[in-house]
């Protein structure tokens, strides 16, 4: 957390801790502001208060300063952006940052790209189809497996590269496997070393946290249009972008692995002698070694699922099945696509899960089996995929996956009779559900946010942040929602606040009920859990299709994609801070008496709730980042104005600006949660001091 | 249980120069350390007006060639930061450390890692073993970090491996082997390296009861066999009664006492110390020279004779059964006469004396 001066108040009285020095400034802003707020009424009905005002002054200026822009309307500022964009277009070739830099870069993944793909996906050196046919790639794979893993996972690897055959999408599969291996090696080239560095040193490892904060917090959607400007649409484009959203994982989980190093180890290697260079070697790598195999993982599904996502700038694959899919409403085919991925990422997780376990098994292991048996194993597996390889290189039965075994249609027509049947069956529930948020919650709130005037809705929430949050928080805020006007998006914005807030609300409403549920029971938490992990590891896009199926092309159909993105990562944060309530002060209170409810309600919550506001942080920025994605499926405002600067020239600018309109919102919405969080946490403790 | 008098153990050179002296040492955590050195503030003075803690404070001593040394103190005293401070673990803030005359703290990266590896060894307190090695490459780490080839220090390995009683175990994994066999394969890689002194940071308060015994007669073996000078730091005064050829005891990072066991337990300097001893049985640790007196004109200088070195305890049944009093003996010289009435009072007086 920030070392900010904190102001610490309750009920008139004010006490303030000593502020760092380097805030004292801050820290005597707020004193006066605690000062004067001090002697103002309770602030919960100051909260209300403003709010009354503000469906007041709606109510009377309604429709007034409110900023709207059509969808193909442009400001001034679009304008320009659009021009700056074409100017780096036409630069390309002539400026020197391009032509000895950036472009240089391009063309080595593009080059490493189309490699991969030449051995497995794309007909290449001068043949009707890859090096590799899908007997040597499935024969290999599940070698791969079998060696780094075990023969359980062996049999998933080889079940799981049929099925892509089976499923008729064996050459999108290939291609988005080989986006994947290419963004996940140079991410881990990359990652890799900078996470020991990051493990080494404080500094480092001060210096890149914020900057990896970022680049998981900001919406993926947003930087794929502005990389497409330096690295063009195609392979280099998807590369990168995947390779942002993959490394920070690869990056901290090495730190961290190489951080958690028992020291008195260390000491042990300085104290005989080791040189630091030694001490990496010998000592801290191979003891973080498992650490930083579950970061391969991490990595692994990161760049799995952000792959799938840049099918927006043409990365070829399964997301674009998946994309041109949802664009024509086709479910049965969205489901095919998707499943195939959920597949891959099934194979993928569970192989490099079992990698990591065997690095300890391969310990124990390695006495009773000889390191010459070992080798006598690595031999035959290579040898026999080998001969599939050779097969597959040479016969085409071997290569081509096999027409008669295309069961694609099948599921396809299945999906869409299954979906069909329950849109129908369920229409009437769906219907009551959908109507009933967005009459009672989501259009009211969407209503006042777009109807008042931009600067009545800017003034409220200013005076709200103050009120809840801290000066410094409001400051971000008038910056930022200043910044929404000059975009030129604030009504957009509107648009997308009140759903990012209406999922938010259901985000942890099911936060909430089900987290508590799973943090009182182990038979709950063994039951969901895996539920939880597989909704976490699936790539976000597959999640559109179904819900596309129930609620069809809405806002509401984003909201609900976005609840069920970001619901397991607050359920499972409450949870844990559930679970985290020491036993003694449950028991505690049972044997005073205290009901189920009571429990809940005055110990578990209250103890639990630095867990809790994590989780609500937290829900917000997966809500935001896929209250975009909706913008595919008709949810309107700043996630359509990006997805249309993809496809069409001239909202390029607006698209952009789009992008930094969700950046600034998110920003904004994580400084304000903070904030509050933080004046929340400081009240209960001088509540505390002071009783 | 048997605590080895001190008589038994090969009596160190007195004469021949310390094999390692510190005079004047400092340590400092904090901010503006060096500014601190000389302070004559307590220690919570210090923390209150400078936000430093001064852990080591101004301790001088020489530790003799060949002897056990044992650093004492209770939890917080300053006696890891002290061990540490001797191969610069922990960069001392003033002082000076001499090994063998040589000023280690004026020994640059290179130098100091040589002294490390060839000179100076440490146990720890959590063994600080590499959980991805077996007992026979743990063992041989120190060496493999020197350059040594693979036979070479997979042999020399073995032979301590051997020596501290783990033959049999060599490709056991640490986190197969019960506390006291992790300590003892933290030995054999301090061994291993052969170095002169050899360091020890509470090696045994991680054990149970038994096994600390046990790891303690252990000790007491190999420094009989192998004749290290060692430097072992404990919060337990019976570990260091047991052990100590000389005994430094601390308190708040400053020396308040060193000198022979019998010497702390028979001279306390001050409260702290008699505290400290004051559950000590003073027949297991003092000796005749303790409680003698002068030979008076009426007594019969016919009796038996023993050595003024003899710990009372192992002489109660020689003086009681004597009809005369026994007289205390260096060489041909008469020191004094102990009979039953001094012997009574020592073991009367129990540990309160
Ligand atoms: N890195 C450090 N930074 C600041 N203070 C420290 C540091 N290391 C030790 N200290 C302080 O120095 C004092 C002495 O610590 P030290 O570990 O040497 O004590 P000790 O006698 O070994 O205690 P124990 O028996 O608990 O191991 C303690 O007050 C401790 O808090
Ligand atoms: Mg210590």
């Amino acid at each position: 957390m920030t070392g900010r001066g904190e102001v610490v108040q309750s009920r008139g009285t004010v006490a303030m801790k000593p502020a760092k020095e380097s805030q004292a400034k801050e820290g005597r802003v707020s004193a006066v502001a605690a000062r004067v707020a001090a002697r103002l009424p309770a602030r919960g009905y100051l909260v209300v208060a403003t709010l009354a005002v503000w469906v007041l002054g709606w109510a009377l200026l309604r429709g007034r300063d409110t900023l709207a822009l059509g969808g193909a309307e442009l400001t001034p500022l679009h304008g320009g952006l659009n021009t700056g964009m074409d100017a780096i277009d036409d630069s390309r070739n002539s400026n020197p940052f391009f032509l000895y830099f950036i472009n240089y870069i391009r063309l080595f993944i593009d080059e490493a790209v189309r490699f991969v793909q030449a051995l497995i996906s794309q007909p290449s050196f001068d043949r009707p189809v890859p090096v590799l046919g899908w007997l040597g790639v499935a024969g290999l794979a599940t070698a791969i497996a079998l060696l780094y893993g075990n023969r359980k996972v062996a049999l998933l690897t080889a079940a799981g590269f049929l099925s892509f055959g089976v499923l008729g999408l064996w050459q999108e599969s290939m291609d988005t496997l080989a986006l994947t291996l290419t963004a996940v090696v140079l991410s881990l080239a990359v990652g890799i070393p900078l996470g020991v560095w990051a493990g080494l040193s404080d500094r480092f490892h001060r210096l890149v946290t914020p900057v990896l904060d970022f680049m998981q917090t900001m919406p993926t959607f947003v930087y794929l249009a502005p990389l497409t400007l330096f690295f063009l649409i195609g392979p280099a484009s998807a590369t990168v972008a995947t390779m942002i959203y993959a490394i920070p994982p690869a990056i901290r989980i090495t730190a961290l692995g190489i951080r958690q190093v028992s020291p008195e180890t260390l000491e042990a290697g300085t104290s005989m002698g080791a040189t630091p260079a030694q001490a990496l070697r010998l000592v801290r790598l191979p003891m973080a070694k498992q650490t930083i195999i579950v970061g391969v993982n991490q990595t692994i599904m990161a760049a799995l699922s952000m792959a799938t996502i840049a099918a927006l700038i043409d990365a070829p694959g399964l997301g674009q099945t998946v994309l041109k899919a949802l664009q024509t409403l086709d479910v049965g085919t969205a489901f095919n696509a998707g499943l195939a991925i959920v597949i891959m990422a099934v194979v993928l997780d569970r192989v490099t899960s079992a990698a990591s376990r065997r690095v300890e098994v391969a310990r124990r292991a390695g006495r009773l089996r000889t390191a010459r048996g070992r080798r006598v194993e690595v031999a035959g597996v290579l040898g026999v995929a080998a001969v599939l390889g050779y097969l597959s290189y040479t016969y085409i039965w071997a290569a081509e996956f096999p027409a008669d075994a295309n069961l694609g249609p099948y599921v396809r027509r299945a999906a869409d009779a299954a979906s069909q049947w329950v849109q129908d069956s369920l229409v009437t529930y769906t219907d009551a559900l959908k109507n009933l948020l967005t009459n009672a919650l989501l259009n009211p709130f969407e209503k006042l946010l777009t109807g008042s005037p931009w600067w009545l809705v800017a003034a409220v929430a200013v005076v709200v942040i103050l009120l809840v949050g801290s000066v410094r928080a409001a400051l971000v805020a008038t910056v930022g929602l200043l910044v929404l006007v000059l975009l030129g998006l604030w009504q957009d914005s509107m648009v997308t606040l009140a759903s990012t807030l209406v999922a938010t609300v259901l985000v942890m409403l099911l936060g909430m009920v089900v987290g508590v549920w799973m943090g009182r029971s182990d038979r709950v938490d063994t039951l969901l859990r895996p539920v939880l992990d597989a909704g976490q590891t699936m790539p976000a896009f597959v999640y559109l299709v179904p819900i596309l199926g129930l609620f069809g092309p809405t806002r509401f159909t984003a909201i609900i994609a976005a609840v069920v993105f970001a619901a397991p990562v607050a359920i499972k944060l409450v949870a844990e801070g559930i679970r985290g309530v020491s036993a003694t002060t449950v028991e505690a209170a049972t044997s005073a008496g205290a009901s189920a409810w009571q429990l809940i309600s005055k110990v578990q919550l209250p103890m639990a709730r630095s867990a809790v506001t994590l989780a609500t942080s937290q829900g917000l920025i997966y809500v935001l980042s896929m209250v975009v994605v909706g913008g595919l499926v008709g949810a309107g405002a700043l996630g359509y104005d990006v997805v249309a600067g993809f496809s069409q020239h001239q909202l390029r600018g607006k698209g952009l600006a789009a992008g930094l309109a969700i950046v600034v919102l998110g920003i904004v919405l994580d400084r304000v949660t903070r904030a509050a969080t933080e004046r929340a946490d400081a009240a209960a403790h001088g509540g505390l001091h002071q009783r | 249980m048997t605590v080895p008098s001190v008589a038994e153990r090969s009596a160190p050179d007195i004469d021949a120069p310390p094999i390692l002296a510190v005079r004047g040492l400092w340590k400092v955590f904090g901010p503006k350390a060096e500014s601190v050195v000389g302070s004559t503030l307590t220690r919570d003075e210090l923390k209150q007006q400078n936000g430093c803690v001064a852990a080591v404070r101004d301790v001088s001593f020489e530790v003799r060639r060949g002897e056990v040394f044992v650093v004492m103190g209770l939890s917080g005293s300053g006696k890891s930061t002290l061990v540490r401070c001797l191969t610069r673990l922990i960069e001392p803030t003033a002082g000076e450390i001499l090994l063998d005359g040589e000023d280690v703290r004026k020994a640059d990266d290179r130098s100091l890692r040589e002294l490390r590896r060839h000179r100076m060894a440490m146990v720890f307190q959590h063994f600080g073993l590499l959980p991805h090695r077996c007992v026979l490459h743990n063992v041989a780490f120190g060496l493999e970090i020197r350059g040594v080839s693979k036979r070479e220090r997979y042999a020399r390995a073995r032979e301590v491996i051997e020596l501290v009683g783990l033959n049999g175990f060599e490709n056991s994994y640490p986190d197969q082997l019960s506390g006291g066999m992790q300590q003892r394969v933290g030995l054999a890689r301090a061994l291993a390296a052969d170095p002169e002194v050899l360091l020890f940071d509470e090696p045994f308060s991680a054990l149970d009861p038994l096994i600390r015994r046990e790891m303690q007669n252990e000790v007491i073996r190999l420094h009989h066999e192998v004749g290290k000078t060692m430097v072992f730091i404990t919060h337990d005064l019976s570990e260091a009664l047991k052990l100590g050829d000389r005994i430094l005891i601390m308190r708040d990072g400053e020396l308040v006492q060193v000198g022979t066991p019998d010497q702390v337990v028979g001279a306390p300097a001050d409260d702290y110390v008699r505290d400290f001893v004051s559950d000590i049985p003073r027949s297991d640790v003092l000796t005749l020279r303790w409680i003698m007196r002068p030979a008076q004109p009426g007594d019969p200088l016919d009796g038996p004779t023993l050595g003024p070195d003899v710990v009372i305890r192992d002489a109660v049944h020689a003086v009681l059964s004597a009809e005369r009093p026994v007289r205390v003996m260096d060489g041909e010289t008469l020191l004094g006469v102990v009979t039953s009435a001094e012997i009574l009072e020592v073991i009367a007086g129990g540990p309160q004396a």
